[in-house]
């Protein structure tokens, strides 16, 4: 390892040792949960029905909800980045709420509004017969909810981080802003929305309270993994230690994916 | 920093006064944490009132939850005196892992009923109208002694569809059904009575014979504190003290035996 800025000196002790226990808090709770597992039992586990049912609903839904945070997202984004509009920064704060909401008031908050006595609930129920919780729909929709911040945020800084100028000779030879938008604009952000997509898509994977809250919990239904992993903490630690490390695994493998983009530009 | 140095030393001070003390002295301005069923809040909370009442300088710290996630805590050392459990599975399972120490006392009964939202929009009146399509009802994870029940019932009467979804606790159940979230909800009489006429309780036929039974034990770390467990032992002694037991049965809880 180089030692930074030569001609500062060493770096100090307290620094050193603050910081070094500062990664060991944050490295030792996964160290200790790989160590706990109990890898003789951890095939059985993972592969009963449960298991599998929930890591598929976990699997789908998160894709899903990354499709519509795709769907509505860009243009949010795009919006954000491209057009200076009144209000832009109102927009961008209730972008950015979410993010910062206790998933748990995003549950509430869902079920005031899509929920059977919710403000759209309600009308959509007599009108229509259907209902939002208690479906894989709601999973989707909450997953969305918790998940569209992130994509929206980091696509504009992405947005923003592009040139111009491709987009202005895009414009003196004629193409009208949609065109832009799909020929120039987008590709040349494509790795800033696959960036989004894969965090939209982690984020809804670990999502834990809106669900329950808002969606409820039945195997197979909206029971998701980190659902599934907190009803078997209640009577097989064992299975929920299991459980917990395929959603370690999974995310390991999103940073891997992610390593380019998040560390690239500290190195 | 100033103000929490102040209270820490008042702790220090407080618990070294009970330690120069003798006899029942032992257990003043000393807190006792009760982990319970969280069928048991309102009535553990009246409870604890009137025991805080009758122990000069005693406070009661109640933590409620699903039997099962209490009867883990125990075996894991969390904080809490007494374990009071809503069947006899989730206090024998805090047995066997070391949690409780001793003989668990049983100290309530309870049955499930079905219950409906004051305005019962999907017309449930029997058991039943559960196995009706259109019918979303709600029951506890079947690791939760209400889940566990609702799970044997449900089978016992040949009710095969589904619950809409299966809540961590009976409180959550119960709240969903009182804010009209759900067309029924498997939950204790006592929450019918709890609720204060938010919903309405329906007999489940089979329900009677086979009522859950209320357990209360000492736990391990209860034991260890600096009494030895006699205050949690004393909760114990008032919860099945007529005075306790009238509590109870006023909430709607069966006497045991």
């Amino acid at each position: 390892m180089a030692t930074a800025a030569p001609g500062l000196g060493r770096p100090p002790l307290r620094l050193l040792l603050a910081g070094g226990a500062g990664v060991a808090f944050l490295a030792l709770p996964l160290v200790a949960l790989v160590a706990s597992a109990p890898w003789d039992r951890m095939w059985s586990i993972v592969t009963t029905s449960d298991s599998r049912q929930a890591l598929w609903l976990s699997a789908w839904t998160s894709t899903a909800a990354a499709a519509l945070c795709l769907v509505f997202g860009l243009p949010l984004a795009w919006l954000l980045a491209r057009v200076d509009f009144r209000g832009r920064r109102v927009v961008r704060a209730v972008v950015t709420v979410p993010m910062v909401l206790p998933p748990v008031v995003a549950g509430v908050a869902l079920l005031s509004a899509f929920g059977r006595h919710g403000l759209v609930g309600e009308p959509l129920r007599h009108m229509f017969g259907t209902q939002i919780p208690y479906t894989t729909s709601a999973v989707v929709l909450a997953h969305t909810f918790v998940a569209m911040p992130f994509f929206v945020l980091s696509l504009e800084g992405a947005l923003r981080a592009t040139s111009l100028r491709l987009e202005l000779a895009a414009a003196s030879l004629g193409a009208d802003r949609w065109t832009t938008f799909r020929r120039v604009t987008v590709p040349l952000a494509a790795p800033g929305v696959a960036a989004g997509l894969l965090l939209a898509w982690a984020r809804s994977l670990g999502e834990f309270g809106a669900t329950i809250t808002f969606a409820g919990n039945y195997p197979g239904t909206t029971q998701t993994m980190p659902l599934l992993v907190y009803a078997r903490l209640q009577d097989d630690r064992d299975a929920a230690v299991a459980s917990s490390l395929v959603l370690f695994a999974v995310c390991m493998l999103v940073l891997l994916l992610l390593r380019d983009r998040w560390w690239g530009a500290l190195r | 920093m100033k103000k929490l140095s102040a209270i820490v030393l008042a702790g220090v001070l407080a618990l070294a006064a009970t330690g120069c003390g003798s006899g029942d002295d032992t257990t003043k301005g000393r807190t006792l944490t009760v982990l319970a069923a969280s069928s048991l809040t309102g009535t553990f909370t009246d409870l604890a009132s009137q025991f805080e009442a009758a122990h000069h300088g005693v406070r009661v710290r109640l933590v409620f939850g699903s039997s099962a996630t209490l009867a883990q805590q125990t075996t894991e050392h969390a904080p809490g005196d007494v374990l009071a459990t809503a069947d006899q599975k989730t206090m024998d399972d805090a047995v066997s892992g070391g949690g409780i120490k001793g003989k668990p006392t049983q100290f309530a009964t309870n049955v499930v009923v079905v219950a409906v939202p004051a305005d019962n929009p999907a017309h449930v009146s029997t058991f039943a109208d559960l196995d009706r399509a259109g019918v979303d009802y709600l029951t506890c994870v079947p690791t939760a002694p209400c889940g566990a029940a609702a799970e044997a019932l449900l089978a016992k009467a040949g009710i095969s569809r589904k619950p809409a979804s299966q809540e961590v606790d009976v409180k959550s159940v119960l709240a969903k059904v009182v804010a009209g979230e759900a067309d029924a909800g498997l939950v204790y009489r006592t929450d019918v009575t709890a609720s204060g006429g938010k919903v309405t309780g329906i007999d489940i036929p089979d329900a009677a014979s086979s009522p859950n039974t209320y357990w209360l034990g000492v736990t391990a770390k209860g034991h260890e504190a600096a009494d030895g467990g006699a205050l949690a032992t004393q909760w114990i002694e008032f919860l099945t003290s007529s005075e306790g037991q009238a509590v109870l049965k006023a909430a709607g809880f069966g006497a045991v035996g």
